[in-house]
């Protein structure tokens, strides 16, 4: 299923923490920043707690910046990257990092495409140097390309044909996303696979990928200082890109619901409801985050305490937003149903919620819960050298930048009940929701028989 | 070559929206091994363990760097325990226990642990269970009153029982959804005949229904003991305070008789077993494999190895660059050793288009007789250790990690050396050791295959 972005569906507090940087109990480190003559910007943060690091590099690409017929060309890409330079031909880039110790892998959301080595912290040069080499000189081959080309179908087939789920949201935002980019998955449509060329990665290639266009992150037992010098001499080398244009095609407001259906061999009915809503740019993401926690994070939500608990008609239910987007994006409701659920139950179910929220604010203590939540996450995230470099990359690659994401907590602190039920009202409309059901239907043969049968010993 | 992602996600993980009730999702996201390299690092650790008056193991980890505490503790029971016509009894009572206590009731126990921004979690696995609180520091006394809580006082109320066992009946059906789910029980019921990792740690629809209120209550009894325990707290508390804690809520949990455990092995495969699985889907999605190996198995560093050249490798592994880089049939593709308790089991699994199964298959059984018939070349052998010694400290370098790693190693009775000396246990592996292992624990002619897909058009021919 090919999620439109990374945390989409991870677990929750992992998304709530995008947001927040800095807070409370243990304010984060601060980052040193850096921004190199070619307009690459460099953010470092010593975290001196394990011998290790993740070094990650976010271009500002992903698939909000493709045109229609050509859809997954970012991801694409990104599966090239591994293909090799001059320098370091084909199946180098991994080998050499694992030699080292260390894992390297990359992934490609609607707002970006990033790559990441993590690895013991003094190994950090190997990581950058190699990924100082690819960022120009890529050898696009044409046989690799072939090849990989059948590799991403795989992967398409894996998340989005042969996952009920993964089919239904890569739908829900084709109707809900007419004219924007949002429309289509990062993956790209099978025939849209099948019609890219060579010149088209290139071309990307050349487009995207350059120091202006890219933030490199390190994160971990490493001393800025001591390591800006080397960032300096491997990458202020590379010449300044093109300014890409960051401008796409606006979405207009949507006037009336849309519903839609997919039917598919399955067990359970799968719901899911998004509304269009603001993203980081926008005062109301605040609150709209806190709504989202209230809804969703933790047993105690509304969501579960509704539909599982007492209501017993959903397997799992949720809510998730992410104001980490460059244009605004969805804030969505989902449901599995239970076996023997109604699924217009469920949808009713979601609704009351909705209204709920809509004629009385939450209460002191679900608002307070629900700040707490926020702010606790955003220090337990900070366990993880991979996750806290994550958000910096983030919040640099959608425009927000590092040091706007440091407000979002006192923001959010400064959030009223009052607010989370006029965004409820504001944006979770009728008319500004797009509803899609998926509909089992029965299996087109019988299970065969357990029979099974043996070989020759 | 690499290959992540789209969207969302990496490599081999697939985010559904299940598990675990409450919020869920997801994934695997990456596969984690770790590391860093050929100076053979070793970690610097220095947990401290004590044993507490009523038996309980406590080991305690201070890192003081974040001002977070994750209290994890390890119940020497899982599925493994299960009475095979009740299989899914410890995976229910672990699920029961944070449903309500004597003294909180299932909503209370959320409203407290959310209200802090903390995480309270039980899962069952196969030969132990964990329940754990992660917490700020400043909570650390709420962590443990709730920890304890659940761990000493359930009171397993009829009406939860109902609704949590409803709950996974449920999840049980939707689980069908997923390929790689039906593979896997179909593959467990080969392999693991007659032995107790058979069936899946939820149970099955037939054998949950078998469960009662009194079967949950106990297991709780006989199971859920301190001496049944290992403790372990890592993070920003010092080993005065975690002691104390410890003492004020686990002091009162009364010892009980050990339970008895026979260890069984596995009936090992002597014919090929195929199972074939009918689903409308584009993918074939299949399994591999056969028997493996325990964890204190004296080969499970030379295993190790081999596996890693075999599939384990992610990119650098043979079977990633035959079937995914050079013959574009997968997107993931891997070889696992299950090393558990009892001996766990081997397999491969992988997804490709359905007009593309034989060829996989032929494809996988010919690099599992190439690791039997030849051996390594010297740089894979070096370049596999340097990974897996050099990577090493990225599987501790963090909080929740290093509870979890801790945990297993006292389980497994590794000793705190395994911190010191993996590094020299990989180190000494050599190209016979690999050879050896590979004969010895990989069979291509004797093995379980499961094929989940469209059979029709795949036309399955091994």
């Amino acid at each position: 299923m090919n999620w439109p972005a990374i945390y989409r569906f991870s677990p929750t507090c992992f998304l709530v923490s995008l947001l927040l940087l800095h807070t409370g109990p243990a304010a984060a480190v601060e980052p040193s920043e850096f921004v190199l003559s070619n307009g690459m910007k460099v953010l470092l943060v010593e975290v001196p707690k394990a011998p290790v690091a993740t070094v990650q590099v976010w271009y500002k690409v992903g698939s909000r910046n493709e045109v229609m017929g050509r859809a997954g060309l970012s991801h694409m890409l990104e599966h090239m990257m591994f293909k090799g330079t001059a320098k370091y031909p084909k199946g180098t880039f991994s080998r050499l990092i694992r030699k080292n110790g260390g894992i390297d892998n990359a992934f490609t959301g609607q707002d970006f495409t990033a790559y990441f080595e993590n690895l013991a912290a003094d190994r950090v040069e190997l990581a950058l140097e190699l990924e100082a080499d690819r960022m120009q000189g890529l050898a696009l081959d044409p046989n690799e390309f072939q090849t990989e080309r059948e590799v991403v179908k795989e992967e398409r087939r894996l998340r989005n044909e042969d996952d009920p789920q993964g089919a239904l949201v890569e739908t829900l935002y084709a109707q809900a996303f007419l004219s924007h980019p949002y429309h289509w998955p990062v993956i790209g449509w099978f025939t849209d696979l099948d019609a890219m060329t060579l010149e088209d990665l290139q071309r990307h290639y050349d487009t995207f990928y350059s120091p202006n266009n890219a933030t490199l992150i390190v994160v971990g037992d490493i001393k800025a200082e001591a390591l800006f010098p080397t960032i300096k001499n491997l990458f202020e080398p590379i010449p300044k890109g093109p300014s890409p244009k960051h401008a796409t095609t606006a979405e207009p407001e949507q006037r009336g619901e849309r519903r839609f259906l997919l039917k598919r061999e399955a067990q359970v009915p799968f719901v899911m409801m998004g509304f269009r809503v603001p993203n980081y740019s926008s005062d109301d993401s605040y609150a709209l985050n806190l709504l989202e926690a209230i809804l969703s994070h933790g047993k105690s939500s509304r969501l579960y305490q509704s539909l599982v608990y007492d209501q017993k008609i959903s397997l799992a239910v949720g809510a998730e937003y992410s104001l980490m987007q460059t244009d605004p994006g969805l804030f969505y409701f989902y449901s599995l149903v239970s076996p023997d659920a109604k699924v217009e139950n469920v949808e009713d179910a979601l609704q009351r919620e909705i209204t709920r929220l809509q004629s009385e604010p939450p209460s002191e203590t679900e608002l307070q819960r629900a700040k707490n939540q926020v702010e606790a996450s955003r220090v337990f995230e900070q366990d993880s050298n991979f996750r806290h470099a994550m958000l910096l990359g983030e919040s640099e690659s959608i425009g927000a930048g590092w040091r706007r994401v440091d407000q979002f907590l006192e923001r959010t602190q400064a959030i009223t009940a009052k607010d989370i039920q006029r965004v409820a009202k504001q944006y979770l409309t009728q008319d500004n929701r797009t509803v899609g059901i998926l509909v089992p239907t029965p299996s087109r043969q019988p299970e065969f028989p357990p029979a099974a049968h043996q070989g020759k010993p | 070559m690499c290959t992540p992602s789209t969207a969302s996600q990496y490599r081999f993980s697939r985010h559904r929206f299940r598990r675990n009730r409450a919020v869920l999702v997801v994934g695997a996201l990456l596969v984690a091994l770790i590391g860093f390299a050929d100076r053979g690092s070793a970690a610097d650790l220095a947990p401290a363990k004590i044993t507490t008056a009523n038996g309980m193991t406590v080991v305690v980890l201070e890192q003081h760097f974040l001002p977070i505490v994750e209290v994890h503790a390890l119940i020497r029971a899982g599925s493994a325990q299960d009475p095979p016509e009740k299989a899914g009894l410890a995976n229910l009572t672990a699920s029961l226990l944070d449903e309500g206590t004597i003294t909180r009731s299932s909503k209370q126990l959320a409203e407290q642990i959310d209200f802090v921004g903390g995480s309270l979690e039980v899962k069952a696995s196969e030969d132990f269970t964990t329940a754990s609180a992660r917490i700020l520091r400043k909570d650390v006394d709420l962590g443990f009153t709730l920890l304890a809580d659940i761990l000493l006082r359930p009171a397993f109320p009829k009406q939860e029982f109902e609704r949590v066992r409803s709950q996974i009946l449920g999840e049980i059906v939707s689980d069908n959804d997923d390929p790689g789910q039906v593979a896997m029980k179909a593959f467990n019921q080969l392999v693991f005949s007659h032995h107790p990792y058979r069936w899946p740690v939820h149970g099955t629809d037939d054998t949950l229904s078998k469960i009662t209120l009194a079967d949950v209550q106990n297991f709780y009894s006989k199971e859920y003991l301190p001496s049944q325990t290992i403790l372990t707290i890592v993070g920003d508390i010092t080993m005065e305070q975690a002691t104390a804690l410890v003492q004020t809520h686990f002091g009162s949990w009364k010892k009980g008789a050990p339970p008895v455990r026979s260890i069984k092995k596995p009936a090992m495969i002597e014919k090929k077993t195929v199972q074939l699985s009918e689903k409308d889907l584009t993918q074939s999605t299949i399994m591999l494999g056969h028997g493996g190996i325990s964890r204190t198995n004296p080969d499970f560093y030379a295993v190790t190895v081999m596996n890693h050249i075999l599939g384990a490798g992610g990119f650098s592994s043979r079977l990633m660059d035959s079937i995914r880089d050079k013959q574009g049939l997968a997107y993931g593709i891997m070889s696992h050793f299950d090393a558990r308790a009892m001996p766990g089991s081997f397999w491969i699994n992988l997804q490709t288009k359905t007009e593309t199964t034989n060829q996989a298959i032929t494809g996988v059984l010919a690099e599992i007789k190439g690791l039997r018939e030849a051996p390594v070349t010297d740089q894979e052998l070096a370049e596999a250790k340097s990974f897996l010694m050099g990577s090493f400290p990225l599987r501790l370098d963090s909080t929740a990690k290093l509870a979890g790693v801790l945990a297993q190693v006292e389980f497994f009775g590794l000793g705190f050396e395994y911190f010191s000396q993996y590094p020299k246990w990989i180190e000494r592996v050599t190209k016979e050791d690999v050879q050896r292992v590979a004969k010895q624990y990989l069979n291509p002619q004797h093995y379980a295959l499961v094929v989940v897909g469209n059979l029709a058009k795949a036309k399955v021919r091994h």
